[in-house]
């Protein structure tokens, strides 16, 4: 494997050790109920989450206080996301909308804490939020439209000697969503990690370290920006494919 | 002789990275185009921007995918 021929010299550390899941305690086998450390960051997720929000609107302020106004703040962007993507009759499954917005945001956020680690990185955590969004979309709309859900593959406006090789499209594009919605998360939390580790192993070298730790604080801004955005990125395809669902009809 | 092979195909699966830099610029600039010809009607179409950052975006995801799995994996 490359990591014994790199060993001598070179990297100290390899850029992707970072996503290895250890237990806590012990070196065992990790089973599915072992505490370990991505489980210890996804709980870090939920506590900061029930931090802002369950302590931030305890005074129920009128004129909020900076916390309270923070979760009003995002409390205020998904809803008016949910209402300008889907309809009014999307804001029934805007709870569902706002929990994977918000557990996605915050894993991603305390994920830039050096030495912790990041639960969106993990493939099978976002694999696990996706095929769940893909599953609820594709079942609540047979259960919304009965077989006129077909319809979302059956582009009624095209011509008609197209309309076969486009639902054909359609309906390849429909069974990848759920791929590309989850791998999208994790490989953009990932790659961004990776890369703040590699200019990190440049620092080590005296000569280029001053260009190396410039280029970690860019790098860095750089992750803050695309943790924001993958959260919200995540949560508006999450909106549309709802759409999809809830109005089939092209 | 196979363990190099992989690294050369993990070099060649990135350059879908700098194909994908290409998408995402072209989204990029076609919107900010568009953005400064009608200023008042950008603000509407932020998540259609976005949207199509993220497409564009996850093929070069896939590429880096593709070059990490023929490094680590194969």
């Amino acid at each position: 494997m490359a990591t014994e021929e790199h060993s001598e010299g070179g990297l100290v550390f390899h850029p992707l050790d970072q996503f290895i899941v250890e237990p806590l305690f012990g070196n065992g086998p990790v089973h599915w109920y072992t505490p370990t450390n991505l489980t210890l960051w996804m709980g870090f997720a939920l506590l900061a989450i029930v931090a802002v929000f369950v302590l931030g609107s305890r005074g129920r302020a009128v004129i909020p206080t900076r916390l309270q106004s923070i979760g009003e703040l995002i409390y205020g962007f998904i809803y008016k996301m949910v209402e300008d993507v889907c309809g009014k009759d999307g804001v029934k499954y805007f709870p569902y909308i706002m929990t994977l917005f918000l557990f996605i945001l915050f894993s991603n956020y305390l994920a830039l804490i050096p030495m912790s680690y990041s639960p969106t990185s993990m493939i099978a955590v976002t694999a696990i939020l996706g095929f769940g969004v893909f599953f609820a979309v594709t079942i609540l709309g047979f259960v919304k439209n009965g077989p006129a859900f077909l319809g979302l593959f059956w582009m009624s406006d095209a011509p008609a000697l197209l309309r076969p090789i486009i639902a054909v499209i359609e309906v390849i594009s429909y069974f990848v969503r759920p791929v590309s919605h989850s791998i999208r998360l994790a490989g953009n939390i990932m790659a961004g990690h990776a890369v703040l580790k590699v200019f990190a192993g440049f620092a080590a070298l005296t000569l280029v370290s001053p260009v190396a730790i410039f280029g970690i604080v860019a790098i860095y801004g750089l992750e803050v920006l695309v943790c924001g955005i993958q959260a919200y990125v995540f949560t508006i395809l999450t909106c549309v494919y709802l759409k999809d669902a809830l109005h089939p009809a092209h | 002789m196979e363990g190099e092979l992989a690294h050369i195909g993990a070099g060649l699966a990135a350059i879908g990275s700098g194909a994908a830099a290409i998408g995402v610029g072209t989204v990029a600039g076609n919107y900010l185009a568009g953005a400064l010809r009608n200023p008042s009607a950008a603000a509407g179409q932020t998540a259609t921007l976005f949207i199509g950052l993220a497409f564009a975006e996850a093929l070069g995801i896939f590429a880096f995918l593709v070059s990490l799995l023929l490094m680590f994996a194969v």
